[in-house]
């Protein structure tokens, strides 16, 4: 808006007004976001053990956090979780999403079946699928009172496998938010291209495959980004389902971070993996972030 | 002094310059038109003068006070939007009086005046509708009353009809003329459309390139256009500009120039300044209504000729028709009586009337003067 | 999201689409499973659960689980029942929503009405913070809240929440403001109506359908938050996440899997019952929570 030097008292005025509203919510970003960040950064090459101490280290948390058996379990788990996560999240997403654009009688019934999940604290969901996968109680108990004797399915409770049942439940969680991500991108389609490309005998195969699914680009680009950074930051559903067992089968860097930090005192450690999990998802949003930004300027 | 004044004003983003040296002086009860292809410049000013945007320098004066850095609900300006920009959520009525309501007006006063422009423009039975339920013209109207009952020095239009459909921009600009002509109140007007510029105008300013090209009275600008831009923007067809040499004949100039075969016509100027001209191109602008059959010529011009030349298309509308040819190696239209006898491919006398014909500088484009 | 159906061009055969139906009906089962195991299991007697009985109906129909879970189970070393923690997690999500939904309100209205140097860097540094893992703030902010005196109480909790909250309120309101004319916002300029007049008269009456979205978002991820909780509340100011958690993971005496799946309704019921009441604008929140224009 216009100002100028010899601005009536009005104009200025209006134009000191807007960045009094906006600062404080500035101020709380700089302080309680970014500074922290700093400060978290900076704790990550001190001593510090219970309380914050300033006593630089260098390297010394990183290069111990690296050789850190329980971090390198944290670091595959984080690998298998977040790929079957995204990629099954992304196909399960995906297939629904063509399939209810069928023109499928209740449609309206089935989507908030498929959404609902997304409501729920992980903790729920957790403690859900925690006894429902339970031998003891849980489907493998079901199945013998239902006279298949041999039923065996304890994979939360063998260390191979648990990582899987995190995997479960969190598609669970969140595949019918792709879906909905999926089916927005769907409807968005132009239908005369369609049609264009049906009178130019393309099969149903061959319009997804060559046609829509191309087109759906800036959804997956929108999944992937939001199902990645979910993946770092799972915490809650591992604490509810498994509690990072069994032994530390399912520990994920969230939970050792948080472990290291607040049980076994070693703040200095717990900094360094938060600031490793930032990089990682700075790497992955900032790009993302800045082309969604320029875009529009 | 006008009663609005723009003195020497310019407009820059950062270190790009989007308008030159504005000069325009606006007197009591002109209805000035600001009118140029999108990205001229023409809605910054505009702005400028509301004070939606900064002036970088120069001045702005309404009534010799200087609105400089004044914030627009202070310089008495009333503005009505392309968009209409009508308050969704408010009553016709209340979009009507809320800038008395912001002045502090109280509240028996506003009611009065919001009946009074609601009779002025016949918006009475839409005073407690909102806004989503008005048609596009009724929308229109509702912007002007909004306008209207600050009662302000200067109004402030841009593009109000080119939200609407052909029919009703038409009689919408007829209204707008009328209201003017009856209240005498002072307009500036932005458009690209030059129809709209011809009709409404006691002035026009032609801009383009952040320049003003031209300034002047509707019949200035089309008759004695300031460069080929001005010519070419303003009337409909456009202006057809053609390369021609200047040659004289018995000391008098003419324009020489090729028909379709190659051979060259030899048409008379009126101007005998052009002689200077002799043995140099020019480009020489022909309006296609000067450009007709013999019978259909201008009867009180002192200087038609003929040339004959083959007809490519012909275009009838109704009640014109268009008629194209290659003249100087260009497409050139003509515009003809609807009971003229033409058709494609025929070799057909035509009359020019050389008294509007003008000439311009193909270095400069700027006309040469008479 | 177009939640309208639209007339799709393409068309399938009638095994195709009996295939299709199964499918999705299949996966309507999945996702409606875990539902249907705490809803069955918590009106049943606990030797129905460990009999092997948790995918059957309710033999004996027992209200007792919800009782329990709301009001005398063992949480912590209390025995009060989920109750206390469900009003400490109101306590905490009201004020926390309604600051962090006026503030993203205003932010929005000035990054697209009132634009200025460097606004989309701010932006992109207030949206970036929604992102960030939150394990890089636990250590300073937990120092922070003890400077503050606000160490362990459901006020600490709300600051929290809105601190870490306003960027993603921002981004509704300001994706909401940028396709909202501005000619608008010039006219009423024009008609002298300051700062707080065009947002009060004009922008706010507009604002419905963007404030829902805000506040179903900041309400169910403040309700469901559990790193937050967990790392800053008190004994007596936990919300029903942390405690619910406590419940189901407390390892003395007898497991009673019905009190703990009736005690994680009672925490999922609030954010349920908002998903069902508007889930329309839930939809659509999520849609615009992909950072689109």
């Amino acid at each position: 808006m216009a100002h100028s030097a010899n601005a009536d008292f009005k104009t200025r005025l209006q134009n000191w007004i807007p960045k009094l509203v906006l600062s404080p919510s500035v101020a709380m970003m700089l302080v309680f976001v970014y500074g922290f960040i700093l400060f978290s950064v900076y704790l990550s090459f001190t001593d510090s053990r219970l309380l914050p101490s300033f006593g630089w280290v260098g390297l010394e948390n990183y290069s111990k956090l690296w050789r850190l058996s329980h971090w390198e379990v944290s670091i595959k788990n984080m690998g298998i979780f977040a790929a079957l996560y995204i990629v099954i999240c992304t196909t399960i997403g995906l297939g629904l999403a063509i399939f209810l654009d069928q023109k499928i009688r209740g449609e309206g019934l089935l989507r908030p079946i498929y959404l609902y999940p997304m409501a729920l604290s992980f903790i729920v969901t957790g403690t859900a699928w925690k006894w429902f996968l339970d031998p003891g109680i849980g489907l493998e108990n079901v199945m013998h009172s239902w006279g298949w004797e041999s039923f065996e399915f304890r994979w939360i409770k063998d260390r191979n496998y648990a990582i899987y049942t995190v995997v479960l439940a969190a598609v669970w969680q969140t595949s019918g938010f792709v879906m909905a991500m999926f089916l927005a991108g769907l409807r968005g389609i132009d239908n005369e291209i369609l049609k264009a490309a049906q009178m130019d005998g393309a099969s149903n195969w061959n319009l997804y495959r060559r046609i829509i699914i191309p087109q759906l680009r800036p959804a997956f680009l929108s999944a992937f980004v939001i199902l990645s950074h979910l993946a770092i930051k799972t915490f809650d559903l591992v604490i509810a389902l498994t509690g990072g067992g069994p032994g530390r089968a399912t520990e994920l860097p969230a939970t050792f971070m948080y472990s290291y930090t607040f049980s076994r005192n070693q703040m200095g450690i717990g900094a360094a993996s938060a600031t490793i999990m930032l990089m990682t998802i700075a790497a992955i949003m900032i790009p993302y972030l800045y082309s969604e930004l320029r875009e529009k300027r | 002094m006008g009663f609005l004044d723009i003195d020497n004003t310019t407009k820059s983003y950062g270190a790009v310059e989007v308008l030159h040296n504005v000069d325009i002086s606006v007197q009591e009860g002109e209805f000035l038109v600001l009118v140029g292809p999108s990205g001229c410049g023409k809605s910054t000013l505009l702005n400028m003068i509301a004070g939606l945007e900064e002036i970088t320098s120069g001045e702005i004066r309404i009534k010799d006070s200087v609105m400089n850095g004044v914030h627009p609900s202070k310089r008495n300006i009333a503005m009505v939007f392309q968009s209409y920009a009508l308050y969704p959520n408010m009553t016709v009525g209340q979009n009507i009086t809320f800038g008395l309501e912001m002045h502090g007006t109280p509240k028996p006063e506003r009611e009065k005046a919001m009946r009074e422009v609601a009779k002025l423009l016949q918006i009475e039975q839409l005073l407690d509708r909102k806004p989503g339920q008005l048609s596009g013209g009724q929308r229109q109207r509702v912007a002007m009353g909004r306008a209207l009952v600050r009662n302000p020095d200067v109004f402030l239009f841009d593009e109000p009809l080119s939200n609407l459909d052909a029919k009703l921009r038409v009689d919408m600009r007829t209204e707008i003329k009328k209201l003017h002509q009856k209240l005498g109140t002072t307009i500036v007007y932005v458009t690209h459309d030059q129809i709209e510029a011809m009709t409404l105008s006691t002035r026009i300013a032609v801009m383009n390139g952040g320049y003003v090209q031209q300034l002047g009275t509707p019949q200035e600008i089309y008759d004695s256009p300031a460069n080929i831009f001005v010519a070419t923007f303003m009337g409909s067809p456009a202006m057809n500009v053609l390369p021609a040499h200047v040659r004289l004949q018995k000391d008098a100039p003419h324009a020489e120039f090729s028909l379709h075969d190659g051979s060259l016509a030899l048409l008379p100027f009126s101007q005998k300044n052009l002689a200077a001209w002799e043995g140099k191109e020019i480009l020489l602008g022909i309006r296609p209504e000067t450009l007709t059959d013999v019978d259909g010529a201008d009867r009180k011009s002192s200087n038609i000729a003929e040339m004959t030349n083959r007809i490519v298309v012909t275009e009838p509308a109704g009640s014109d028709t268009f008629v194209s040819m290659q003249l100087g190696g260009k497409d050139v239209i003509a515009r003809m009586r609807s009971d003229a006898e033409v058709r494609a491919g025929q070799d057909f006398t035509f009359a020019v009337n050389m008294e509007k014909a003008v000439a311009f500088d193909p270095e400069t484009e700027a006309r040469i003067a008479p | 999201m177009s939640v309208a159906s639209q007339d799709t061009a393409i068309r399938t055969g009638r095994i195709t689409r009996t295939l299709i139906y199964v499918v999705l009906i299949l996966f309507a089962l999945f996702y409606m499973l875990p539902l249907y195991v705490m809803l069955v299991n918590s009106v049943k007697p606990l030797s129905e659960i460990t009999g092997g009985g948790m995918m059957n109906l309710p033999e004996e129909f027992t209200l007792e689980p919800w009782f329990k879970a709301w009001s005398s189970a063992q949480i912590g070393v209390e025995p009060t029942g989920l109750a206390p923690y469900f009003w400490n997690s109101i306590k905490m999500v009201v004020p926390a929503v309604a600051v962090s939904t006026v503030l993203g309100a205003l932010n929005g209205y000035v990054l697209t009405k009132w634009r200025f140097k460097y606004d989309t860097i701010l932006f992109g540094l207030m949206l970036f913070a929604c992102f960030i893992p939150f394990q890089i703030v636990l250590i300073p902010m937990a120092r922070m809240l003890g400077l503050m005196g606000l160490a362990g109480t459901t006020w600490g909790l709300a600051l929290v929440h809105v601190v870490y909250g306003i960027g993603f309120t921002t981004l509704y309101f300001r994706n909401y403001y940028a396709v909202f004319p501005t000619e608008l916002i010039r006219a009423a300029q024009i008609d002298g109506a300051g700062f707080f007049q065009i947002f009060w008269r004009i922008l706010l009456p507009s604002s419905g359908p963007i404030a829902v979205v805000s506040i179903i978002w900041q309400f169910t991820n403040i309700w469901n938050d559990f790193l937050f909780g967990a790392s800053f509340a008190g004994a007596d100011s936990q919300p029903m996440t942390v405690a619910l958690n406590n419940l189901v993971q407390a390892s003395h005496g007898v497991k009673e899997y019905n009190v703990h799946f009736a005690g994680a309704i009672l925490a999922a019921t609030p954010t349920l019952l908002v998903y069902i009441v508007a889930g329309r604008y839930f939809v659509r929140g999520l849609m615009a929570g992909s950072v689109k224009g």
